[in-house]
């Protein structure tokens, strides 16, 4: 019993993956160093912490996202989310959506591969990104080039495409929003929209 | 928001109307619960449900939905026969004494110039007298009987207690104190704040729902102040930045517009944008539009946007009609006449009414694209699911590209809160399988496209090849580069205009604010209003210095807020006409005799003398609007009317079916259900537990909210003999839906002009794929028709019926 209570308090003091190590030196006995290194590590030891934000409404939560693994490896996975305490809207606080963030992130519908569903297809193949930017890009191509409007019957220039629409998210960045604005605007697009609408 | 989610803790009462910020934002709530708890603030809900938020309220009363523009001129007639009115605040700050053209009148529901055939209004008569001096007449005294003050208070007389109630279902005596409870924030030392969300602005008359209020709020002197201000609570997390940015029809980045074809030069389109000051000394801030557009073109369009070629004014596509919003995009694909579409993390199928004819315009198409981390219903709209998605995919042609892109946790950028922070986030981890970033995506098709028309030719190829792609690695730019870009820099060397020989921003630096964008080709800019986020000081978006000095709520060193790092617009309007605070406990800033200063970025410029130039200085008045001239379709005031589905008439004006400007398409006209075939008013809103079509795939989320239901009253379940529990089937003029019936007392029937009605509230979360039990929802139900000024769809008031049934076919 003394000795439970001895190794409790010292495993608080020192921490597991230390313990298991130097507990020799402290005279304890082998079956009691197996049954310490068989004690799983702190979770969130050796974790990168990582600021981010709720994706979800506009009071856009700070969130620390706790991952293993390298991002420039492409190595990194994220092993747990919270709220940051040092966020001035939310401070450290999450609701019922936000607390389950990791849920999101590693959900089992989230998209893998590029597909491709064929007219009249009951199903979905996967594509390699080049047959999927070069078969959308001709799509664009194809219908810009039929259907494009330079100018309207009072020979006024225009420069518009009515056929193509561009339905823009709601939780992309900002930087993402431009970009697509960029391309967008350059091809003539006017059916151009955002969920700002609904 | 003119405000910001922190300031809320400054308030004293908050009025909770068209939104349920307890259930919908919750983190964002505590800090009603911190006024609540620390300034004996009060809340007020008005809803058709007893929400969340009413649960929490010191007061709550019943309204039925889509009757909001009653209650709240209601509330304005209220404080005006009560002399609630914060008359220095009123008289200085609003253009109460303008008097009004003659010509202008209104009765019956509608207002001059309105032609029937059109479903439109002649607005010319909808304007401010003018003098011989080029100026707006005014009367200070109030006396003119065509002045807005004197024509307001006609125009709301009919809004009496009583007619509340026989609209709004609202019992007269509650509707009495809340007015009381609200009028009491008219004297300079209280004041109210209005948190709204979709249940406002999701009606056939959204934009006036919200004007609405801000009249009130700017009689009860609450605009620009601590604790006060007109509070959208949007609803997605950059939603803000997504249309800060224009990403709609008729929008350029910082809220300028795409050119008409009436519009055929850029003289012709500059011209009608002068801004001229509608009273001596004013700023009228928009004057400087032309520097803010051509910064824009020379962000767009580089070296190819020149002085010579009106900065590249024919790449810009010239609109025909006054936009290409959703619902005018599938009722296009519907009639044949749009072939592609993209959805770049959008789920229309749900999202968007009358799912029938969603379903029918994508099946019409020849290519679909959708970008996003999850499975959507849209891009498996071809899949037969059974009752969840009935179609043949054999007859259907078009071809749906599926691609996976990132998500948060492996993005980074910034997104701005419902307050106009801008906040910069960092990756947390790789993406999984072959998911790409939206600007690889993006890029990717940029370039191939261009380049198929450059080895091919082919229509007007110029604004794609001369476009402006100056990233280090053209195949992906990075979100450091495009912000650089969205913040402006300086194309040539800019000098002092007072003395040239003085260089303020080196060619090729970051310019500092908007105030350094040119109106010459010298400067790029793509979001005008976001300048000042990167500047050469480095990413202001990325600040951490969650400092307040004396708690004030402002956090002016955290992220970056637009415009200027401002935290509260018109916060001139914050202190008296000789700038001292109107309430001394809640400075803002003020006056000191040579400049203006205190706890905000001033909205005025700096040293602007207190009496001579008014607060709202986006206007060509210096004044804010309680009339606003031609500026809204519907109305230069707002009127009632009632949702195109409505359980009762109009009691006002009885011939007018729905908003009168509000556009119809000719196919949708028959799919208008009435009262006698669908007697029950329904309308749609989400659950703390889920976020739209999102959290079904999270299983937390998807375990602690798994099916699909309604929520009916239990007098309403006695009436067609639904179980609490039980299986039950809602069905509208365009579809129908199988539900579990929870019969709650939370909702409770209302007397409306003499007769109960009942209504059926419609959840929206479920849908064909993820983790939760499949389900329908509202949008199977939803009519067909939005705002009159902006097309947001009428989700929040239509009509269903209602009965007993065994359930879905397919479980």
């Amino acid at each position: 019993m003394n000795m439970e209570i001895s190794r409790r308090n010292f495993l608080k003091g020192a921490g597991a993956g230390v313990a298991a190590t130097t507990l020799g030196a402290f005279g304890f006995s082998e079956a009691e160093a197996a049954f310490v290194e068989g004690l799983r590590a702190y979770k969130l030891a050796g974790t990168t912490e990582t600021r981010n934000t709720c994706p979800y409404c506009s009071v856009a939560c700070g969130v620390i996202i706790y991952s293993k693994g390298d991002l420039e490896q492409g190595t990194a996975q994220a092993m747990h989310l919270e709220g940051d305490v040092d966020h001035p809207t939310n401070r450290g606080t999450l609701c019922p959506k936000g607390a389950a963030l990791l849920d999101f992130i590693k959900a089992d519908t989230r998209l893998l591969n590029p597909k491709v569903r064929r007219p009249g297809s009951d199903q979905f193949e996967e594509i390699s990104w080049d047959e999927a930017i070069e078969g959308i890009a001709r799509h664009m191509k194809t219908d810009r080039d039929a259907n494009f409007i330079e100018r309207n019957m009072d020979g006024v220039s225009v420069n518009r495409w009515t056929t193509t629409g561009f339905l823009a998210a709601s939780a992309t960045t900002n930087e993402t929003a431009f970009l697509t604005y960029k391309t967008v605007r350059s091809t003539g697009m006017v059916a151009f929209d955002n969920q700002a609408r609904v | 928001m003119t405000n910001s989610w922190t300031d809320i803790r400054n308030t004293d009462l908050v009025v909770i109307m068209g939104g349920n910020a307890a259930e919908a934002h919750p983190c964002g709530f505590k800090w009603v619960t911190e006024a609540k708890a620390n300034r004996g603030a009060k809340l007020i809900v008005i809803d058709p449900r007893y929400t969340r938020s009413a649960s929490v309220a010191d007061y709550y009363a019943p309204i039925r939905q889509g009757t909001d523009i009653a209650f709240l001129l209601g509330l304005i007639k209220y404080c005006i026969d009560n002399d609630k009115v914060q008359w220095d605040y009123v008289r200085g700050f609003t253009n109460a004494a303008y008097v009004l053209k003659e010509g202008f009148a209104y009765s019956d529901g509608l207002f001059t110039g309105y032609d029937a055939e059109k479903r439109e209004y002649d607005r010319s008569t909808w304007d401010y007298e003018i003098g011989e001096d080029g100026y707006a007449v005014m009367d200070e005294t109030l006396q003119n009987p065509r002045c807005v003050w004197n024509m307001l208070k006609d125009h709301i007389a009919i809004y009496t207690p009583e007619m509340v109630e026989r609209i709004c279902g609202t019992p007269k005596d509650k509707f009495l104190h809340i007015a009381e409870m609200i009028s009491e924030c008219s004297t300079p030392t209280k004041t109210m704040t209005s948190m709204y969300a979709l249940g406002w602005t999701q009606h056939s008359k959204g934009s006036q729902n919200i004007r609405s209020m801000a009249m009130l709020q700017l009689i009860l002197g609450n605009i620009g102040v601590r604790g006060g201000g007109m509070n959208a609570l949007r609803g997605h997390s950059n939603i803000q930045g997504l249309t800060d940015i224009g990403l709609m029809s008729n929008l350029i980045p910082g809220y300028l517009n795409i050119p008409t074809e009436r519009e055929v030069d850029y003289p012709t389109y500059i011209s009608s944008r002068g801004f001229k000051p509608l009273r001596p000394n004013q700023v009228s801030y928009w004057q400087n539009y032309p520097k803010f557009f051509v910064s824009f073109m020379k962000a767009m369009w580089g070296s190819a946007a020149t002085p010579e070629n009106d900065f590249a004014y024919d790449y810009l596509p010239k609109l025909d009609l006054p936009a290409y919003d959703v619902l005018r995009a599938f009722e296009m694909m519907d009639q044949g006449q749009m072939f592609g579409y993209f959805c770049q993390g959008f789920n229309p199928l749900l999202s968007f009414p009358d799912r029938a004819k969603i379903t029918r315009a994508l099946s019409k198409l020849n290519y679909l694209v959708v970008m996003d981390p999850l499975e959507t219903e849209t891009s498996r709209f071809w899949e037969n699911h059974g009752e969840f998605n009935d179609v043949d995919s054999a007859s259907i042609q078009t071809e749906v590209y599926q691609l996976p892109t990132s998500c948060f946790a492996e993005d980074e950028g910034a997104l701005v809160n419902s307050g106009r922070w801008l906040q910069w986030h960092w990756p947390a981890q790789n993406m999984p399988g072959q998911a790409k970033h939206d600007t690889w995506i993006m890029a990717q098709i940029f370039l191939k496209l261009k380049q198929l028309y450059q080895e091919e030719g082919g229509v007007f190829p110029d604004a794609m090849v001369n476009l402006h792609w100056p990233y280090a690695d053209p195949g992906e730019p990075t979100a450091d580069e495009i912000a650089r870009e969205l913040n402006g820099y300086a194309v040539e060397t800019l000098r002092d205009p007072n003395d040239p020989t003085k260089v303020t921003v080196e060619a090729g630096q970051q310019v500092p604010g908007f105030a350094a964008l040119r109106d010459d080709g010298s400067t790029a800019a793509g979001c005008w209003i976001y300048s000042g986020c990167y500047t050469q000081a480095g990413n202001n978006m990325a600040r951490r210095d969650n400092s307040d000095p004396d708690a004030t709520g402002a956090y002016l060193n955290w992220a970056f807020a637009w415009p200027a790092n401002r935290r509260i617009l018109y916060n001139r309007a914050s202190a008296d006409l000789d700038g001292k605070a109107w309430d001394p406990e809640r400075k803002l800033i003020e006056w000191d005799g040579e400049k203006w200063a205190g706890y905000d970025v001033p909205d005025i410029p700096p040293t602007s003398n207190p009496r001579d130039v008014g607060p709202f200085i986006m206007n060509p008045e210096g004044q804010s609007r309680l009339f606003t001239r031609g500026m809204m379709r519907d109305g230069p005031f707002p009127v009632h009317y009632e949702p195109f589905e409505a359980p009762i008439a109009n009691v006002i004006a009885p011939a007018i079916r729905g908003n009168p400007v509000a556009r119809i398409f000719e196919s949708d006209r028959e799919s208008f259900g009435d009262a006698a075939e669908f007697p029950y008013a329904a309308t749609s809103y989400r659950l703390t537990e889920h976020f739209h079509y999102w959290t079904k795939h999270v299983w937390v989320n998807a375990v602690l909210q798994p099916e699909f239901f309604v929520e009916i009253s239990e007098e309403l379940a006695a009436e067609r003999g639904i179980e609490k529990g039980g299986w039950c089937r809602v069905w509208s003029k365009r579809g129908s839906v199988h539900a579990k019936a929870v019969v709650t007392k939370r909702i409770q029937p209302l007397i409306c002009d003499g007769k109960p009605v009942h209504i059926v509230g419609i959840p929206l979360h479920w849908g064909f794929t993820g983790a939760a039990k499949n389900g329908n929802g509202p949008n199977s139900l939803t009519p067909f028709v939005g705002d009159a000024n902006i097309e947001t769809p009428e989700f929040k008031a239509f009509l269903v019926n209602i009965e007993p049934s065994s359930g879905p076919a397919t479980a």
